[in-house]
């Protein structure tokens, strides 16, 4: 008896270190996501290209859609652009939510950089952002025909996050139509 | 000695400006009885991009957003638990820091609860191990008394 209650340290320590390096595989910059699975959240805020055009969740209904936040002080968005461009050629609807920018300043980019973007929400107070729960840009968001979403991605979108994380629930919910 | 005074308030003052204190005075409030439920909500929520600060530490742009986000919950009559769930539902639980109990965080606050009984298991089965052998050793009859005078006279005449 008193022979294995001397390993109980050792086990208790094993099991530790395996919970332990178990956790070093997790991001702790990911945040678990409490919009999947719930409809885009309402909203009533002016087009990006045209301040007297409204535009509301109904817009980002019908079809299956990528929601991308994005903003020109966002360092990390310039770096995701050609991607979006890549996407939007290859025939995804890519809507744009800009997130706390100037109008001029957004248009100019879009301008120098391609417009890859059905059309932008202009999220000047971050309204939109907060409602949905957005806490850095670039985000991403798959949203389906019935306006929910499905899929949610903080951080730069690139052919290898495309192909992990989107592809196959794209081509599932779009039917593979592309 | 005037000087050295106002020197010494100086530093006072310095002492209390530190940029926390700066970040909430700023706020204002219709009513102020608001005022402390603001500020146990900012110590209490937690910033989602400075992971490691609350909303009252942090100074990014997100915290800024969320600070004001409450205020404005706060002016709108909403109770604590409602401004807490309204942020839950789209920052997820993460942005709590006293966390609710549910079936992921049971074993988060049943732990504590869990290693001080044990504690006090193993105490009490210690306890009761060591209690005879500390009667039988202890010192009360006469015989033992005796020797034990003996060897701190021997050791007074040595010294």
């Amino acid at each position: 008896m008193n022979r294995i209650a001397l390993f109980v340290p050792l086990v208790i320590f094993v099991g530790l270190s395996l919970v332990l390096l178990l956790g070093l595989d997790k991001d702790p910059t990911e945040l678990p996501s409490a919009l999947v699975g719930e409809p885009f959240p309402a909203f009533n805020l002016t087009a990006l290209s045209d301040e007297q055009s409204r535009l509301t969740e109904q817009d980002v209904k019908g079809d299956v859609m990528l929601v991308n936040v994005w903003a020109t002080w966002c360092f990390a968005c310039r770096i995701e652009h050609p991607m979006l461009n890549n996407l939007s050629a290859q025939g995804v609807k890519v809507v744009g939510l800009n997130y706390k920018d100037q109008r001029a300043s957004a248009l100019d980019w879009l301008a120098e950089r391609g417009d890859p973007y059905r059309f932008n929400i202009f999220d000047t107070q971050g309204s939109l952002g907060i409602d949905l729960g957005v806490y850095g840009a670039p985000e991403t968001y798959l949203v389906d025909a019935d306006g929910i979403i499905r899929h949610r991605r903080v951080g730069v979108v690139d052919e290898r996050v495309w192909n992990a994380e989107f592809r196959e629930l794209y081509d599932q919910l779009t039917g593979g139509e592309q | 000695m005037r000087v050295a005074a106002s020197m010494t308030l100086c530093f006072l003052f310095l002492g209390f400006s530190s940029p926390s204190f700066a970040v909430l005075a700023v706020v204002e409030f219709s009513d102020e009885s608001l005022r402390p439920r603001y500020q146990q909500l900012v110590q209490e929520l937690r910033c989602p991009k400075c992971q490691n600060q609350n909303l009252a530490d942090s100074n990014s742009p997100i915290s800024q957003d969320l600070r004001r986000e409450i205020q404005r919950l706060l002016e709108q009559q909403m109770t604590d638990q409602q401004i807490k769930d309204y942020l839950k539902s789209r920052y997820s639980e993460f942005i709590l820091y006293r966390p609710e109990v549910n079936k992921n965080t049971w074993l988060l606050w049943g732990s504590p609860v869990v290693i001080v009984l044990l504690g006090l298991l193993i105490v009490a089965r210690h306890h009761r191990r060591v209690k005879p052998v500390l009667d039988s050793k202890s010192t009360t009859d006469s015989g033992d008394q005796q020797r034990l005078a003996a060897l701190l006279r021997e050791e007074e005449n040595q010294s």
